[in-house]
């Protein structure tokens, strides 16, 4: 048996997954998003990264990113050497795809904050 | 004098909600902020969990800052930056605040006032860690400054000291960055942070967590060198004996949050010794009419969801509130294993729907919520388990209740 606490919503279900005949008996959950989340914690755990990357404007020098989608948690130190690589070097808006398939984990890289001359120069 | 119906101070999720909410009611609103940029602490939040409960979605903070401007640019409620209120006078028919701006200082009147000034950290000094005083010594906002916004490491073997979730997500993030976290050492003997935090960033890199540990003193002249470690029993007095030095180049606290209530206090506003916040009703009206307070300056929340939510009732009420009009209100008290609930009153209007937030004191593993108003109980809510680190949220309706002859509502918390 596995103890586990759900990370889909602030109110953190504990849960315990027991694999039992090649079928996953999860206990704890208060809504189906948290079995689901158990069996793919045990199976092939997923993770949303969250991260910066180099831009080259002088007034934003990071912007910060994420993973469109949940990307497999064993993944992570591959995507982020390929994020650390990766340098913004035009305007961006809060969502737009920076890598459409980044490192080959099946999710897009997405900018989360606005990147443009209207943002960047904006002092009311 | 430029006059504003509702002036609010802090551009933060709790005053951008306010704003907007004022601006539906048809209030003329100002937002001061003395950033250069609205948004707040979410500028430097770029990890994900925002917006869940507000937007149903999983937004990063940044995210979730940038609809929360979005919508405030589009109610046409004034935003003003790198703008400060340094002298707050209380009249009759409202307040008049001094500013301090790029266009010199200027007076401004506002006939309700929200303060949406949100909280400090607590520092090393504040929590009794001694030694000397090198570079590296940071609080978990500021190392998240530093490497979310410049793009800079504050250190490369780095201790935190408290598991609040700033520390918990600094542990994460630090890691992810090439840092070595060599431990998280919290002085209670339970966590701070919600579980996913401590799920999501410590056991998911394999980062120590050390309770009933706490940091007596740093060492290094320049530059941190290390720290001595040392257990404590369970009034965080240190134990002689198990001091324990670790050699480290950074120590990041996560030692609690304050409410930032220095204007609050100069106008009068009684403060809550609990949450260090103002006294409020269920609109956040402090004790001095026309004054309001929301998000974490009135109490420190988990969730910026719960901050945007309170903004919004207080920006609907002080817009629609009138001098003069002082309403009566009904006490609300803590009683056993709570830490405190807000609003601490209300008024004695009967209203379908209040929304109240509470902290237990201690970790119980099921409880049952009672709320009295004066001998009946009106509510009894269930929980498996109740953690001071989590604020929960509960809805009452008192539509049909007799709010005017009764002393107090209570609530408390029965261990099962």
């Amino acid at each position: 048996m596995k103890k586990l606490t759900c990370i889909i919503c602030p109110r953190g279900c504990r849960l315990e997954a027991q694999e039992i005949d090649g079928d996953i008996l999860v206990k704890g959950h208060a809504c189906p998003k948290g079995e689901a989340f158990a069996k793919s914690e045990l199976t092939h755990p997923m993770r949303c990264l969250t991260t910066s990357v180099k831009t080259c404007f002088p007034e934003l020098p990071w912007l910060p990113v994420r993973t469109g989608k949940d990307i497999a948690k064993e993944d992570i130190p591959r995507i982020l050497r390929e994020i650390r690589r990766y340098r913004l070097e035009k305007e961006v808006h809060c969502g737009d795809i920076l890598i459409e398939n980044v490192a080959g984990s099946g999710s897009p890289l997405i900018a989360t904050l606005e990147c443009c001359a209207d943002s960047l120069a904006r002092k009311e | 004098m430029k006059k504003y119906d509702v002036v609010i101070i802090g551009a933060g999720p709790a005053g951008l909600a306010a704003a907007v909410s004022a601006r539906e009611e048809d209030a003329s609103v100002l937002v001061i902020e003395r950033e250069a940029r609205p948004g707040g602490i979410l500028k430097q939040c770029i990890h994900d969990g925002f917006g869940l409960i507000r937007y149903r979605e999983k937004l990063s903070g940044c995210e979730y800052a940038s609809r929360e401007i979005l919508k405030t640019r589009e109610s046409g409620a004034e935003i003003q930056t790198l703008s400060f209120v340094s002298r707050i006078t209380k009249l009759e028919k409202g307040f008049v605040l001094l500013l301090s701006s790029r266009h010199g200082m200027s007076n401004i009147f506002a006939r309700s006032l929200i303060l949406a000034t949100g909280c400090r950290e607590r520092t090393a000094r504040q929590v009794a860690v001694h030694g000397t005083r090198p570079a590296g010594v940071l609080t978990a906002g500021t190392a998240q400054y530093y490497l979310n916004v410049l793009g800079q490491l504050p250190g490369k073997r780095c201790v935190i000291l408290g598991s609040g979730d700033i520390g918990l997500i600094m542990a994460r993030r630090l890691t992810l960055e090439g840092a070595e976290v060599l431990g998280v050492y919290e002085a209670k003997s339970e966590p701070g942070g919600l579980s996913r935090n401590l799920y999501q960033c410590l056991e998911d890199f394999d980062i120590p967590l050390h309770l009933s540990t706490t940091v007596l003193e740093v060492h290094g002249k320049e530059r941190v060198q290390g720290v001595t470690l040392v257990k404590v029993d369970e009034n965080l007095t240190p134990l002689p004996g198990t001091e324990e030095d670790l050699s480290c180049d950074a120590l990041i606290l996560s030692v609690g949050l304050i409410p930032e209530n220095e204007l609050a206090q100069n106008l009068g506003a009684v403060i809550d010794p609990v949450t260090k916040g103002p006294v409020a009703d269920e609109d956040g009206m402090t004790s001095v009419p026309g004054l309001f307070s929301c998000g974490n300056a009135y109490h420190v929340s988990d969730l910026a969801d719960y901050v945007s939510e309170s903004g919004e009732r207080a920006g609907r009420a002080a817009a629609v509130w009138t001098p003069g009009n002082i309403p009566s209100t009904l006490p609300v008290t803590a009683e056993k294993n709570l830490l405190y609930v807000v609003p601490q009153g209300i008024r004695r209007q009967p209203q379908e729907k209040i929304v109240f937030y509470f902290r237990c004191s201690r970790t119980l593993q099921g409880a049952i919520l009672r709320v009295r108003l004066g001998e009946n109980e009106i509510l009894q809510k269930h929980y498996d388990i109740l953690r001071p680190a989590e604020i929960e949220k509960v809805i009452l309706n008192l539509s049909g209740k007799d709010l005017c002859s009764c002393e107090r509502l209570t609530f408390s918390l029965e261990e099962l």
